[in-house]
């Protein structure tokens, strides 16, 4: 145990048996250190170890938009209460090097622990409002696995310490750890991760460490819960919607997706294809679509701004496609790993043309399975492209959920080729569009062309007034029947009161939680989310007439007139002054306590 | 020596045959054949009336005009027997192969050009385009391809409304993209034929990327690149093949940019069928795109075809009939003659390439050929492989045990 310890304030320092014993129904740990340290494994065994316990966890992540190397952190929220958000403050802050304590102390709650590798980090002496536990991270794990393995393990070191600390369920943890690495060729690679946490499990902390600290039992009674993270529950909601073909190109943080299923489809008799760029990509879901089968592809922001002249050209042509965009900070190359809800505007109104299309936005883990169904059903239903926006918070951060029945949410696709009869047409104007793929007899002997162009309802062109005004209205009213069939969205909490809290996309956990602090308060607080942003669900206005303040919280610019981009589109269909914006533009998920600052700023500006 | 002028007549809508009256209108023609007007001319014998009109040295348009019905009239050239034998419809009767009136055909019926012709091609009279749709039409006679299996694919300029104009499944996609979007339904339906066709500004230059990938990734189609040297549908731009000095209105001093060799570029990005051709050698460009179909894999046809608005007399110089040279390319026989060496190997990536590097109008025919499995192979072995190391286990199963792995 390093010295610089003694100079903290912790009470009985230096004495032993005297430790204080706790009960905690949450924690939050925050790991800092560089992208190549592994911290990310840390905190995905966590949060893994947590799903498993019957536990609620969330987890925040960043990462350096370089290759190697580079300042990152890990953040991890576990709690055997509901957790909604990554946690405003930390209560430990894990330092792997002198960078990553000085950045990051900040972060740490008033009278939390830094724990800290004492081989890298010297601690700021005067600093008293906060305790210190060294460990030689580094040392330790060299002398623990020897040879020619240096510090590589390390993270493998502090996850056992961590355990030992908050007296985690060892043998669960070693069962996760064991099969991440289990079919590695090279066996030494798992003994030397099962050995480096065995020393730091077992790694004498000493006395400095006068807490103790022991979870209360989950709440979580699901016999069977998942613990992953966005992109990798929308790769499993596709699946089960019944997509069987995709396309794309690399963009973080969208890539993971693609990663996914280029190597999942082939197990379901699919393809998904790595293309050229951007255009290609939304080309080729064009394609598949047009072949009978509905396609996915997606991207992030500067992707999707490429996609948008063919994604008009669903829209004319009435084509299903799903395009997934994973928000990430904009614009331009802007801020490629941090975390925005600015392409709202770009994902509904992007291409040129009158084309209306839909716009989904998944508020959680859990919710990304379920989106990407309704995606693929409403895509299938109006023969529209819809547009899923996640983001990057959502697409990395790791949560536990009940599995899904997939009993009843897994759907074969079929191909339907069914030859057409003489009245059948492309494009009717009186009813929904039923194309006929590729290989499709046409017992009239006429064949369909699909166009770009504006048609008539054979898809042949046409500049006749009246026809483009009727065709312009058929893909107008679909997603206005459609919006009819959408259910108002459900109140947490007060269902009238002082404060409307409305969220969209990953932001809505941090906003859910801000209502329930509120509403401790005392205070009469609601909180929603819109999952159906375009076209949105009828009688929203209704909701709002129960409340004072319509408060929209976004993470995006309050562009020129003071308002979020949701709130913007809010205020146009409602034409109502109440409904306000809390915006920032810091590249990070909201804290809780930044939207309860904004509510005060709002309802006190009254 | 096959020649092709086109046109139409319009017919008052309802008609069933040849109107007492026809307007006539004769439209700029490329060979220099003497333009001319008729008008309001009465029509004494409706039969010789339409092989009159077949047989004319003159190409006709019909007036535009929504009301009435537009007959396309293919007037085909004396001295190519092939197609003179077989006339384009019988001269007893009106032609049926008009747009928006639809020829039910009984399935599995015999696939024929009158099967094939849909709308009334928007090209401008004296187009090669039409002699490419011609040579398609009559292809896909000859190979009998099923009906619902052609799928036509184009992007945007004046030869991509081909799709329109064949009546079979059809997609007219956007500017540059129609080969990723055809790579697509080449993966996804094996069962069909994926034709791309386009031209230059499509292929080369918008689209000119999606043109490497699609060959380097060898995916089973044909594409026909209509390459006229210059923008048509946009009025006389340059194009990434109109040679050095030539003047459009982006370049009034003459195009500086050096033009890209297609043939070149198709072999250097990996095409396994590379071949060229002349829209007005009709024997030549059918045989062409039939070997282009049989090829398993990317096969890419560049058909020189004049836009007689805004590059009249382009490819004179490979014609012969206008003291031009139509040199096809001989091809090895493989037959162990000692002359036999001196001949074009296919499969010979530098001979092709060399052979690209001979001067205006160059050689015709095939460059390249080679036998290489084709993306829609490879992606159904490793499907295969896949699935047979899962041993039976449904999609429903599959995608539980990746949930069991996030337990």
């Amino acid at each position: 145990m390093s010295s610089t310890t003694l100079d903290q304030p912790a009470p009985n320092a230096g004495s032993s048996g005297d430790h204080h014993a706790h009960e905690i129904s949450n924690v939050v740990i925050r790991f800092a250190g560089n992208s190549q340290d592994g911290i990310q494994s840390i905190g995905g065994f966590l949060a893994r170890l947590a799903g498993r316990t019957k536990q609620d966890v969330m987890t925040y992540m960043t990462i350096p938009s370089t290759i190697s190397g580079g300042p990152s952190i890990f953040q991890v929220h576990i709690g055997s209460g509901e957790v909604l958000s990554a946690g405003d403050d930390a209560d430990w802050l894990v330092a792997f090097y002198q960078h990553s304590y000085d950045d990051h102390l900040k972060a740490l709650r008033k009278g939390g622990w830094v724990l800290y590798d004492s081989d890298h980090v010297t601690p700021n002496p005067e600093d008293k409002d906060h305790r210190y536990l060294a460990v030689p991270f580094t040392n330790a794990t060299v002398e623990a696995l020897g040879g020619t393995a240096r510090d590589k393990g390390k993270n493998l070191f502090v996850l056992g310490l961590v355990s030992q600390i908050f007296k985690l369920n060892k043998e669960k943890l070693v069962a996760i750890v064991e099969r991440q690495f289990a079919g590695k060729k090279d066996e030494s690679i798992l003994r030397n991760a099962m050995l480096a946490f065995d020393t730091g499990y077992a790694y004498q902390v000493g006395d400095v460490l006068d807490e103790s600290f022991e979870f209360k039992p989950g709440h979580r009674d699901e016999e069977n819960r998942l613990t992953t993270d966005g992109n990798q529950m929308m790769v499993c909601g596709l699946l089960a919607a019944g997509v069987r073909y995709g396309a794309g190109y690399p963009i973080t943080p969208w890539s993971p997706i693609m990663e996914s299923l280029r190597s999942e489809l082939p197990r379901y008799g699919g393809i998904f294809v790595q293309t050229e760029d951007e255009l290609a990509a939304i080309s080729a879901a064009l394609g598949f679509s047009y072949s009978g089968h509905i396609a996915i592809t997606g991207s992030s922001g500067p992707g999707l701004s490429l996609k948008m002249e063919a994604l008009s050209y669903a829209t004319m042509a009435e084509i299903p496609v799903i395009v997934i965009n994973v928000q990430r900070g904009g614009p331009s190359t802007g801020l490629p790993t941090s975390m925005e809800q600015s392409d709202l505007l770009q994902a509904i109104y992007g291409s040129h043309g009158d084309s209306p299309r839909v716009v989904l936005a998944p508020y959680s883990v859990e919710d990304c399975f379920y989106i990407a169904i309704e995606a693929y059903r409403i895509a299938k239903k109006y023969s529209t492209p819809v547009i899923i926006l996640s983001d990057q918070a959502l697409s990395s951060r790791i949560e536990a959920f009940p599995e899904p029945n997939l009993d009843e949410w897994m759907t074969e696709p079929n191909l339907d080729l069914t030859p057409r009869d003489e009245a059948w047409k492309p494009y009717p104007l009186d009813t929904d569009v039923n194309h006929a793929p590729p290989g499709t007899k046409m017992l009239g002997g006429k064949y369909p062309v699909i166009s770009g162009l504006e048609h008539d309802e054979w898809g042949h062109p046409t500049s006749s007034p009246k026809l483009h005004t009727q065709m312009t209205n058929r893909r107008r009213e679909k997603l206005k029947r459609m919006a009819a069939e959408l259910d108002v969205p459900e109140i947490h909490g007060d269902q009238s009161g002082e404060v409307l809290l409305i969220g969209w996309g990953s932001s809505y956990g941090p906003i859910k939680e801000a209502g329930d602090r509120l509403r401790g308060q005392g205070r009469k607080v609601g909180s929603m989310v819109m999952r159906h942003l375009h076209p949105m669900a009828n009688s929203l206005e209704k909701i709002f007439a129960g409340y004072e303040h319509v408060i929209v919280a976004e993470v995006n610019d309050q562009g020129l007139y003071g308002h979020g981009q949701l709130t913007t589109l809010l205020r146009a269909r409602y034409c109502d002054p109440r409904i306000q914006s809390i915006t920032k533009t810091d590249g990070l998920s909201f804290q809780v306590r930044e939207i309860i600052a904004g509510v005060e700023k709002v309802t006190g500006a009254k | 020596m096959a020649s092709l002028f086109i046109g139409s007549v319009r017919l008052p809508a309802g008609r069933a045959h040849p109107p007492k009256t026809v307007q006539m209108r004769s439209v700029g023609l490329a060979e220099g054949y003497i333009c001319s007007t008729l008008s309001n001319q009465p029509v004494k014998d409706p039969g010789r009336f339409w092989e009159n009109l077949l047989f004319s040295p003159f190409a006709f348009r019909g007036n535009v005009n929504r009301e009435h019905r537009h007959y396309p009239i293919i007037a085909r050239f004396f001295c190519c027997r092939q197609l003179r034998t077989e006339p384009a419809f019988p001269t007893s009767q009106p032609p049926t192969f008009h747009m928006s009136a639809a020829t039910p055909a009984p399935v599995e019926q015999k696939l024929t050009k009158k099967i094939l012709t849909a709308d009334h091609p928007t090209w401008c009279p004296g187009c090669g385009d039409f002699a490419v749709l011609a040579s398609f039409y009559r292809v896909l006679e000859r190979m009998q391809i099923p009906h619902e299996k052609i799928v036509t694919i184009a992007g945007i300029g004046c030869s991509s409304r081909f799709p329109y104009f064949v009546n079979g499944h059809g997609l007219h996609f956007i500017h540059g993209r129609a080969l990723p979007l055809a790579t697509a339904v080449s993966l996804a339906r094996p069962d069909c034929h994926v034709f791309v066709f386009g031209g230059d500004g499509d292929g080369f230059s918008i689209g000119g990327n999606h043109l490497n990938h699609a060959a380097r990734k060898n995916v089973n189609l044909t594409y026909v690149i209509m390459d006229n040297f210059v923008y048509g549908l946009t009025k006389k731009q340059t194009s990434p093949t109109s040679p050095l000095g030539y003047k459009s209105k982006t370049d009034p001093a003459g195009a500086i940019d050096r033009p890209i060799n297609p043939m070149k570029q198709l072999v250097a990005a990996g095409a396994t069928f590379i071949a060229r051709t002349h829209a007005t050698q009709v024997n030549h460009m059918c045989e062409m795109y039939q070997r282009a179909i049989e090829h398993k894999g990317f096969s890419v046809v560049e058909t020189l075809s004049e836009c007689v608005m805004f590059y009249a007399g382009a490819f004179d110089d490979g014609i012969p009939r206008k003291g031009g040279k139509f040199e096809i390319i001989d091809e090895r026989k493989h037959d162990g003659t000692p002359e036999d060496e001196a001949r074009h190997d296919v499969t010979d990536e530098v001979a092709a390439y060399k052979l690209a590097d001979v001067q205006y109008p160059g050689k015709f025919g095939v460059f390249y050929q080679e036998s290489r499995p084709t993306k829609n192979d490879l992606e159904y072995k490793w499907i295969s492989e896949t699935q047979s190391k899962l041993g039976g286990t449904t999609a429903r199963q599959v995608l539980q045990k990746r949930f069991d792995m996030m337990k």
